[in-house]
């Protein structure tokens, strides 16, 4: 399963996210999983996703470049493995 | 898998230089324990009259808020021993700190276990170091395998999933490894095998109990065979030099990710290097714990570059990166040299070549004056828990 770009996405509720100078740690009380985002951009398409109607919009709003997108998707759906992201419901 | 999950040289140089919060933080909240196990890392037994007040904790759990730690791992001395241990858990939780505790299990009544399995927010560990009762309480004392059963039962019964089955590795509990499996299974926990460390009472019984080179062998195949199945809080990255790293970051944390509030509000880089040296500050003084965490002499000169000394020229260092520094420090070896258990045996070369000098003792010991043989709840966190831990980029 890949990440669908396409679709709405947010962080799940239960997720913290403490920034930190390479970029930041994310920490999901339920399934107690750490996870650690490299970058401080990853960060911010993290934190755009909830207000973004699609995950290429959140990707671009935080300054991914075209060539950046698929490390990025990649990056994205690892995250929601860990339960870290989850679909909205879609309008 | 398509999980992009490294543990590659740069994540490890990240945790090097330090973190703006710790991951791990231990938090010991009291010396006093109903038990008194022969390795108690804390020395604990009796409650030290200068322990943290109620009011002071909160504000530790305050300042903790505000640095985005996310959960802290309470240990002690037995933690469920202090009055106002539930007023504290709540207090925590309600401020965005997770708890995670470890218990003997002496006080898991069936309404404690209830109001556990309701939170997200909190997790327990029960230790056990025997998966028979005479090799347990031969270390933990006499009924101690039956409470620490009976709590697992009743948390299981409460309906408490994967919750922790802690166990310290020693050379008598290693033929049981497999045993230890199956009781986690029974009851819905996990299993978490940590190392032993000459730590608090467990210098004393460390030549002892520490497994053999042929025991740390078996126990490394047996780690690698289950995954990430079984947890390890990171506790065996020496023995990565055997092969393949284990899951993990393989790295000491102590000051860069690791710390420990004792229960009088020292700050300590490790829960297992409770000495003077290891001593970086006070909670109880200006600036509280986040300064000493951000700017303590210690923790800045732990996070810079440091030599491998006679490790550095080992073929295995990337992974095994010389080992523990508590275990080397109260086993009186160098700090920049091999592991008391390096697996190449240059450890075990170097303890017969010690001198007369004793090792380092404790800073604290607060034994009651009749050690028996006895227990207490192995810390929480182990030094790192990253066990597990997913590197996104
Ligand atoms: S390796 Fe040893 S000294 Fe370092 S954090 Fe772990 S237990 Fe502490
Ligand atoms: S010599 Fe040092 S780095 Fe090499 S295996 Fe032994 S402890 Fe590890």
């Amino acid at each position: 399963m890949s990440f669908d770009l396409e679709r709405p996405w947010r962080l799940h509720r239960q997720v913290a996210l403490r920034p930190e100078p390479f970029g930041a740690l994310a920490y999901h009380f339920g399934n107690r999983r750490l996870s650690f985002l490299k970058t401080r951009k990853l960060l911010a398409v993290v934190q755009a996703l909830g207000e973004h109607p699609t995950g290429r919009d959140a990707c671009r709003s935080a300054g991914v470049g075209e060539d950046e997108l698929t490390a990025y998707a990649r990056a994205l759906e690892a995250l929601a493995a860990s339960g870290m992201l989850v679909e909205r419901e879609s309008r | 898998m398509s999980q992009t999950v490294t543990r590659g040289k740069r994540l490890v140089d990240h945790f090097e230089i330090g973190l703006d919060a710790p991951i791990c933080l231990t938090w010991e909240l009291t010396y006093a324990c109903n038990l008194a196990c022969v390795h108690c890392l804390s020395s604990s037994g009796r409650r030290d009259p200068r322990e943290l007040s109620t009011a002071e904790c909160m504000t530790v759990i305050d300042e903790l808020q505000r640095m985005q730690v996310f959960y802290v791992n309470i240990g002690g001395g037995e933690p469920t021993v202090r009055r106002d241990f539930w007023d504290l858990l709540d207090y925590a939780t309600g401020h965005d700190v997770g708890v995670k505790f470890s218990t003997n299990g002496s006080r898991i009544t069936a309404e404690v276990a209830r109001r556990l399995a309701g939170s997200d927010y909190v997790d327990v560990q029960v230790s056990l170091d025997g998966a028979t009762a005479p090799v347990n309480d031969a270390i933990r004392g006499a009924g101690s395998y039956a409470t620490a059963i009976r709590a697992m039962e009743r948390l299981a019964e409460a309906g408490m999933r994967n919750f922790k089955l802690s166990v310290v590795v020693t050379r008598n509990n290693v033929p049981q490894l497999d045993l230890f499996a199956a009781i986690a299974d029974r009851y819905g926990a996990q299993l978490r095998l940590t190392r032993l460390r000459p730590s608090g009472r467990g210098a004393d019984v460390w030549d002892a109990l520490h497994p053999t080179a042929a025991q740390q062998r078996q126990l490394y195949d047996w780690l690698r065979e289950r995954g990430e199945r079984v947890l390890t809080g990171d506790s065996f990255f020496h023995l990565a030099a055997y092969g393949d790293p284990l899951p993990g970051l393989n790295l000491c944390g102590a000051g860069r990710v690791v710390c420990l509030i004792d229960p009088v509000g020292d700050v300590y880089a490790c829960p297992f290097a409770i000495h003077d040296a290891f001593l970086a500050g006070n909670v109880r003084t200006a600036g509280g714990f986040t300064e000493v965490w951000r700017h303590s002499e210690l923790f800045t000169r732990l996070r810079r570059p440091q030599t491998g000394g006679a490790c550095s020229s080992c073929a295995h260092f990337d992974s095994c990166r010389g080992g523990c520094m508590a275990a080397k420090f109260f086993t009186g070896l160098a700090l920049d040299g091999p592991d008391p258990e390096c697996v190449l045996g240059h450890g075990e070369s170097l303890l017969a070549l010690r001198g007369s000098e004793p090792a380092p003792r404790p800073a604290a010991d607060h034994s009651r004056a009749a050690v028996n043989h006895a227990r207490r709840p192995a810390p929480a966190c182990d030094e790192s828990p990253l066990a597990g831990l997913e590197v996104i980029r």
